[in-house]
């Protein structure tokens, strides 16, 4: 019987633990001398279960979650040397599917967690690099049409048709050409492309060696967030066993066509997102965006004609050619075929990596997948498309991920971050958030962009403050449509959207916050006080945590909160064990 | 403060690997501040006559990213995570702690050179939220008493 074990071994395992459990496995294997291989994979997707283990038969697998060291023991006494499955920890087998899985669809993530992203032959041995050998059997505009055919679309968040961009870029006259792999995932909130890019780096590269070939270049960069250094080393390593390989370098499968890819580490800046600003950093310049057209299909990286596709959209490429164009559509709708990978976090039960296929419905994904809300609160929003999307209340729980739908209700597909938040998050609290970090991240070029953001922001501060009138918000509101106006990138473009949305279905927020000087969610510190109750038992805990010492009583009597004294901060609520601490 | 000096042959090593064009710029700033923690003013002179760029034009870009550093550090850096999923999940309460505990605000390294504390956008670990890393080593569901913890741990640890 063939068995493998796999450990969930991405950035967020491994934060979750991945590194001791991998290590405690090894150890008692080695010391009981099991042979049995050990493969470490990508994300599994369900990172509300991290660490994990995957033991795999041939017929079946069982997957075991939030694992502590001292299980692995059990573990292998029980179901490695016995044969006898750990039933409590226990997650999902192959008869038996978690129902986190029931209504996902994988294609982006079809290895992800599967295969060990560091070793290029599995990759081989689940059809890999089929696809490139099919493509360089067919002419260029070929596989243009059934990209076209596709119907697939952008997903770094606008949605442009694929097909159409490489028909662009194709259509230039030039000697030299490039593509480029946008993963300078910068949204707060969002990982999806940082887990493709750490559990199946080789489709993404050979999801741009298509690419590049079908638009004539020959020299492509991955322009990869520094904060990833794991998705780098994999993306460096798995350029150096391709190109062995030989399906990346010289003369590929030894046809006329050449290809190198080099990765680039961003330096730390979220405009480098948009595709003319991030061409600058390349070059080695001050990342800010320039006025399009020329677009970059005409003159892009050094001045050539380029083709810019996000990591979630090449990873795409190589299914679509294996299984073609006809069989992506039937996954989707009309306009927009296959499936969208989300972020899903926040304030839901079961957060993790999600491929749905676009057209599934929100509430499918938060209560369905997600399992619906932490610690059984009230839903209150959803935010998609993180500082450039928007806040969607509850009635809109039906609305199908799509491009048209989202961008018709006030939020926007975005790149795939999708944060749940409950009765205790504040609205204004989040428009001021999502503003303090788009006034930070403006890169200066454009007045409104600059000026304009740090104006909301400073009006969103005061209101959080309980300070400022209705009319306020009509200001608030013409200054968001101004900067949308006048800027010259996305990212200015987008930054009032959190404001406006939440404007759009939350308004009775903003202005409990400015006609009554209350913070319904109770979060906004300087509308709201902290009180001990007679609940109090003395036990004092309270006091030694307050970091301002503005709690005061003896042992086994009650506590009081000097108010001049107190921040805020929540600290004694946290630690209070018989519920004392009263909020309002 | 005068800042010490660097030896000629070090910065020099670090040229090695890259040609001298322009588009090596941002790579030749991440190497050096990889090497030396920073980015020395002396550093940033040297990569000018390298790449016969003007000093200003260096530090025009350098000054763009988010990533490089002007001053040194401290021995370990802590990042807090302040991305969407942490926000909603109280990461101010674990950038306070954590402030309250070394004595310092944001930005700022403790005087015994121990710690420096920076806030970062996200960290892409957003079901683990709140989530600070240290060193490069991700610590996530946080609470305000696990995140004394993590400080201890590293203060212990003492190098």
């Amino acid at each position: 019987m063939n068995r493998r074990v796999l450990v969930g071994y991405a950035s967020c395992g491994i934060a979750a633990g991945a590194r001791d459990v991998y290590e405690e496995l090894i150890r008692i294997l080695e010391e009981r001398d099991i042979g049995i291989k050990v493969d470490k994979v990508g994300c599994v997707g369900m990172c509300h279960n991290e660490p994990i283990i995957e033991i795999e038969d041939d017929e079946n697998k069982y997957t075991y979650g939030n694992l502590e060291k001292s299980d692995i023991e059990s573990i292998v006494e029980d179901h490695i040397i016995h044969g006898v499955p750990l039933e409590d920890k226990l997650i999902q087998t192959t008869d038996k599917e978690y129902d986190y899985f029931s209504k996902q669809h994988k294609i982006v993530l079809r290895n992800s967690g599967v295969i060990d992203p560091e070793d290029i032959e599995e990759y081989i041995e689940r059809d890999g690099y089929e696809a490139l050998k099919k493509a360089l059997d067919m002419e260029p505009d070929e596989i243009i049409d059934e990209v076209k055919d596709s119907n697939l679309r952008g997903r770094g968040g606008a949605g442009f048709p694929t097909g159409l961009k490489w028909q662009f870029a194709k259509d230039a006259k030039a000697d030299k050409k490039y593509v480029i792999c946008n993963a300078d995932e910068g949204d707060p909130g969002a990982f999806m492309d940082r887990s493709v890019l750490e559990g199946d780096p080789h489709a993404v590269l050979e999801g741009m060696t298509i690419g590049a070939y079908a638009i004539g270049a020959d020299e492509g960069y991955i322009y990869c967030r520094a904060e990833y250094p794991l998705a780098i080393k994999r993306l460096e390593l798995g350029i150096k066993e391709a190109k062995k390989k030989g399906f990346l370098g010289d003369k590929i499968l030894g046809t006329d066509f050449s290809f190198d890819i080099h990765v680039k580490e961003g330096a730390g800046a979220f405009v480098c997102g948009e595709e003319t600003a991030l061409m600058h950093s390349i070059e080695g310049e001050r990342g800010m965006p320039r006025p399009r057209p020329p677009f970059p299909a005409q003159q892009g990286l050094f001045g050539h004609p380029t083709n810019i596709n996000n990591v979630e959209t090449w990873a795409n490429i190589p299914w679509i050619m294996r299984n073609g164009a006809d069989k992506f559509k039937d996954v989707g709708t009309d306009k927009s075929g296959g499936t969208k990978v989300f972020a899903l976090a926040g304030k839901v039960k079961r957060g993790g990596l999600v491929e749905v296929p676009i057209g599934t419905t929100l509430k499918e994904v938060i209560f369905d997948i997600g399992g619906g809300i932490e610690n059984d609160k009230e839903f209150k929003a959803v935010q998609l498309g993180g500082p450039s999307g928007g806040c969607l209340p509850k009635k809109y729980l039906d609305t199908p991920v799509d491009y048209e739908t989202l961008t018709k209700a006030g939020a926007i597909m975005g790149s795939g971050g999708m944060i749940v938040m409950d009765e205790d998050t504040c609205m204004v609290n989040v428009a001021n958030y999502f503003l303090d970090f788009t006034q930070e991240e403006s890169c200066g070029k454009c007045t409104f962009c600059r000026i304009g953001t740090k104006r909301m922001l400073e009006m969103l501060i005061s209101f959080s403050e309980g300070k400022g009138t209705t009319e306020d918000i009509e200001k608030l509101k013409e200054l968001a449509y101004q900067i949308k106006a006048h800027s010259l990138c996305g990212l200015g473009q987008t930054a009032p959207n959190p404001v406006l949305t939440t404007l759009r279905y939350f308004e009775d927020e903003y202005t409990a916050h400015l006609e009554e000087g209350t913070c319904p969610a109770r979060v906004c510190r300087e509308l709201i006080t902290f009180t001990i109750t007679e609940e109090c038992i003395g036990c004092t805990k309270c006091s030694h945590e307050c970091p301002v010492d503005a709690i005061s009583g003896k042992p086994k009597e009650k506590h009081v909160i000097d108010q001049d004294v107190c921040i805020k901060c929540g600290a004694c609520e946290e630690v209070c064990p018989v519920n004392a601490v009263e909020v309002e | 403060m005068e800042e010490p000096q660097i030896p000629k042959e070090s910065i020099e090593k670090v040229f090695d690997k890259y040609e001298a064009q322009p588009s090596n710029l941002i790579p030749l700033l991440q190497e050096s501040q990889e090497e030396f923690g920073y980015l020395p003013r002396q550093v940033m002179e040297k990569i000018s006559d390298y790449l016969e760029l003007p000093v200003s034009k260096i530090y025009g870009v350098a000054t763009f990213y988010a990533q490089f550093r002007f001053e040194p550090l401290g021995k370990h850096m802590i990042k807090f995570c302040h991305g969407t999923a942490c926000h909603v999940k109280a990461a101010e309460a674990i950038t306070e702690t954590i402030e309250n505990e070394l004595g310092i605000k944001t930005g700022e390294t403790t005087e015994d050179g121990m710690f420096t504390i920076e806030r970062v956008a996200c960290l892409g670990c957003c079901s683990l939220a709140p989530v600070i890393m240290v060193d490069g080593e991700v610590h996530g569901n946080l609470t305000r008493e696990k995140a004394k913890k993590v400080v201890e741990q590293y203060r212990e640890g003492g190098e």
